[in-house]
């Protein structure tokens, strides 16, 4: 059966030429990057042209980007390193919809005595800037907010955020992990302190991340070891990974050149507007006027996610779910919660996130496929007749 | 992903039984929208009083979907004596096992059972028993201690595979450890503390072990054991019949008299032959 794969912002393939870039670097150029030998130092030259390429992507120079094993990696080292850079300190900010990246590490801290704010967003998903605002004093430390929502696409106004935090000696960090490789990131426009990325989300393996730190902002590593990434990470290089991420980096960057999204979000309005005319009390859940152009999350009512996703998993269709069940927890996703989703719907969310491998073709199969489970979910579900007033 | 059996995978694929019966004898309603499952179960009784139709209708995940499919197709068939003994766990055998953290999928299914069969004997719709314990999820101490009893759980994790409390805000764990604890604490076989014995009780019980216990035994090798003193725990004897010729009796005396002694009087018992 052919996999019909719309869970991109779970992970992507690795793109055939990131994985062509980086075989050499497991087979013929093995040499450790620190070594002075030029086997090695030109290891070293490749990686530093990975960093350009990494670099590039977001508007950043090259020795701002450290790579890190993954964002969950980035995430927590911007977020250690500012709050021992301001011991003094001990208020931190982020919001009600993060990724578990920054949303546990915050309630440990919390648990730690960090004061901490949860910043709460709109029905739609939209962050309640006023809260955010109100809440900053001189004892906030860090405002770490997501670029890109994974579950809902929503983006959230970095740029604006960041202007109205400039200057009150509070570093911002955005986790820019579905945002970055998909909509263009400039960190100098923007005026973000630090970025977390990663790799597999944009076509580069898993196992590889990057952080972005600004030129003379306060760092201390999360990884005390060598000299490697001037002393920000230590640990001998992921070669090949690092290569790969370049690569990955220097693709995503000539794709969003070519307005190649526009091809990407024009299959993702396709789907939902489809989807939406042919299934009754279907809803979107976020603002579909600001999102990611890859991500939709569609809410079927009185229906459960998981049982959706396993008969789509029947036709090769890979998506995924902000239902309960699905993560082996017992309520919906946080997401959807903060976004006072109803429960009618938050169970039967269904997140569909395109790449630029998808086709039409595999749109239309799952036109042709969705609603009949929709229906003949309903048809088990007591709550349908019961809603269609029958 | 879970790891469903093949036959939670075709149950859910094909569920048996969809539907509403609407001349039923009885039907059952469990959980809620806001919960993420729900199921209503229907009955229909032949003249003898079998089960002759059972259709279902839920809301949920797919071994919810499962669950209730696989209770239709077990009930039918039974007299309703028979059906209120099905078990959650008979629910989840059926099925060949479900993933422990969907096991209240089956409980859901035993629950509506018994709110079917309550309904056709036209007992009273049952008040919410006990105190809610898990606001979140509205689960009763009740429902908490029956399922703990019911399928020997130990830990606030299995209580929310099984019955969803706890799954929540986790504001209410303490109060499942301690409804966790006070069955295992009540329940669990409590070691008998011997009380301390005074002399003449130590002595009376020594005699009488020997008596009814240890000659008994020997007797059977035509040998004896005569008690001749007790000073605190050491208890003095003499070998007689063939005991007292044969080359095992210091084992005898060691493994068989002194282990016995320690058993039925005290561990700190120290048996020596006197000549």
């Amino acid at each position: 059966m052919k996999v019909i794969y719309v869970d991109n912002n779970a992970t992507t393939m690795v793109a055939p030429e990131v994985l062509d870039a980086m075989m050499p670097y497991f087979s013929e150029f093995y040499g450790n990057p620190s070594s002075m030998h030029s086997f090695g130092g030109d290891v070293a030259s490749k990686i530093n042209a990975a960093r350009e390429n990494v670099a590039r992507l977001i508007g950043a120079a090259p020795d701002e980007i450290v790579f890190t094993s993954c964002g969950t990696e980035s995430d927590g080292t911007a977020i250690r390193a500012a709050i021992e850079s301001y011991p003094a300190k001990k208020h931190i900010v982020t919001s009600r919809v993060e990724h578990p990246a920054i949303k546990n590490l915050f309630e440990t801290l919390s648990k730690k005595g960090y004061r901490t704010s949860f910043v709460p967003v709109d029905s739609k998903g939209k962050l309640d800037l006023d809260y955010l605002y109100d809440s900053l004093s001189e004892d906030t430390a860090v405002v770490s907010l997501m670029w890109g929502n994974n579950e809902t696409g929503v983006i959230f106004p970095v740029e604006e955020i960041s202007r109205e935090i400039k200057g009150r000696g509070i570093l911002f960090h955005t986790d820019a992990v579905q945002a970055a490789g998909k909509i263009p990131i400039d960190v100098n426009q923007t005026g973000v302190d630090m970025l977390s990325l990663s790799g597999h989300k944009f076509h580069a393996p898993k196992g590889i991340g990057a952080l972005y730190i600004r030129k003379g902002t306060k760092f201390s590593p999360f990884m005390i070891g060598g000299h490697q990434e001037k002393g920000r990470r230590g640990g001998t290089e992921n070669t090949a990974s690092i290569i790969g991420l370049g690569k990955a980096a220097q693709l995503a960057a000539a794709h969003l050149q070519e307005n190649g999204y526009d091809r990407v979000s024009r299959l993702r309005d396709k789907l939902e507007r489809t989807l939406l005319e042919n299934v009754p009390n279907a809803i979107i859940n976020g603002d579909p006027a600001n999102r990611l152009p890859n991500t939709t999350s569609i809410a079927f009512e009185y229906v459960e996610g998981e049982a959706i996703l396993l008969m789509m998993n029947e036709h090769g269709i890979c998506a995924s779910s902000g239902s309960a069940c699905t993560s082996g927890s017992l309520e919906p996703s946080h997401v959807l919660r903060a976004m006072g989703v109803p429960f009618t719907a938050a169970h039967g969310s269904i997140r569909f996130s395109l790449s630029r491998y998808n086709t039409e073709d595999e749109i239309d199969v799952i036109l042709e496929k969705l609603p009949p489970i929709i229906k003949r979910l309903r048809e088990l579900s007591p709550f349908w007749k019961q809603a269609m007033g029958t | 992903m879970w790891e469903y059996t093949d036959k939670v995978r075709e149950h859910f694929l094909n569920p048996r039984n969809v539907g509403v019966i609407e001349d039923a004898d009885g039907v059952g309603e469990v959980g809620s929208i806001a919960c993420g499952d729900a199921l209503t179960f229907y009955f229909k009784l032949d003249e003898s009083g079998k089960i002759k139709d059972a259709t279902f209708q839920t809301f949920g995940c797919a071994s919810a979907i499962a669950s209730s499919s696989a209770l239709t197709e077990m009930v039918k068939g039974m007299t309703l004596e028979e059906a209120e003994k099905i078990t959650n766990e008979d629910i989840a055998e059926f099925l060949g096992g479900l993933p422990k953290e969907k096991m209240h999928c089956s409980v859901m299914g035993r629950d509506a059972l018994e709110k079917a069969i309550s309904c056709y004997r036209g007992e009273p719709e049952k008040k919410v028993e006990g105190e809610i314990v898990c606001e979140c999820f509205g689960v009763t101490d009740r429902e908490i201690e029956r399922v703990v009893r019911e399928n020997q759980l130990t830990t606030i994790d299995d209580v929310t595979d099984y019955v969803k409390a706890g799954g929540g805000c986790t504001n209410c764990h303490d109060r499942i450890q301690e409804i966790i604890d006070s069955i295992l604490g009540t329940e669990r076989p409590v070691k008998q503390k011997t009380p301390a014995l005074t002399n003449l009780q130590k002595i009376k019980l020594i005699e009488e072990s020997i008596e009814r216990e240890i000659n008994p035994t020997l007797k059977k090798d035509a040998g004896k054991l005569e008690l001749i003193d007790v000073d605190g725990n050491r208890v003095l004897v003499r070998l007689g019949g063939t005991c007292a010729s044969c080359a095992k009796s210091p084992v005898t005396l060691k493994h068989y008299v002194e282990s016995r002694l320690r058993e039925l009087v005290s561990p700190e018992i120290v048996v020596e032959e006197v000549q």
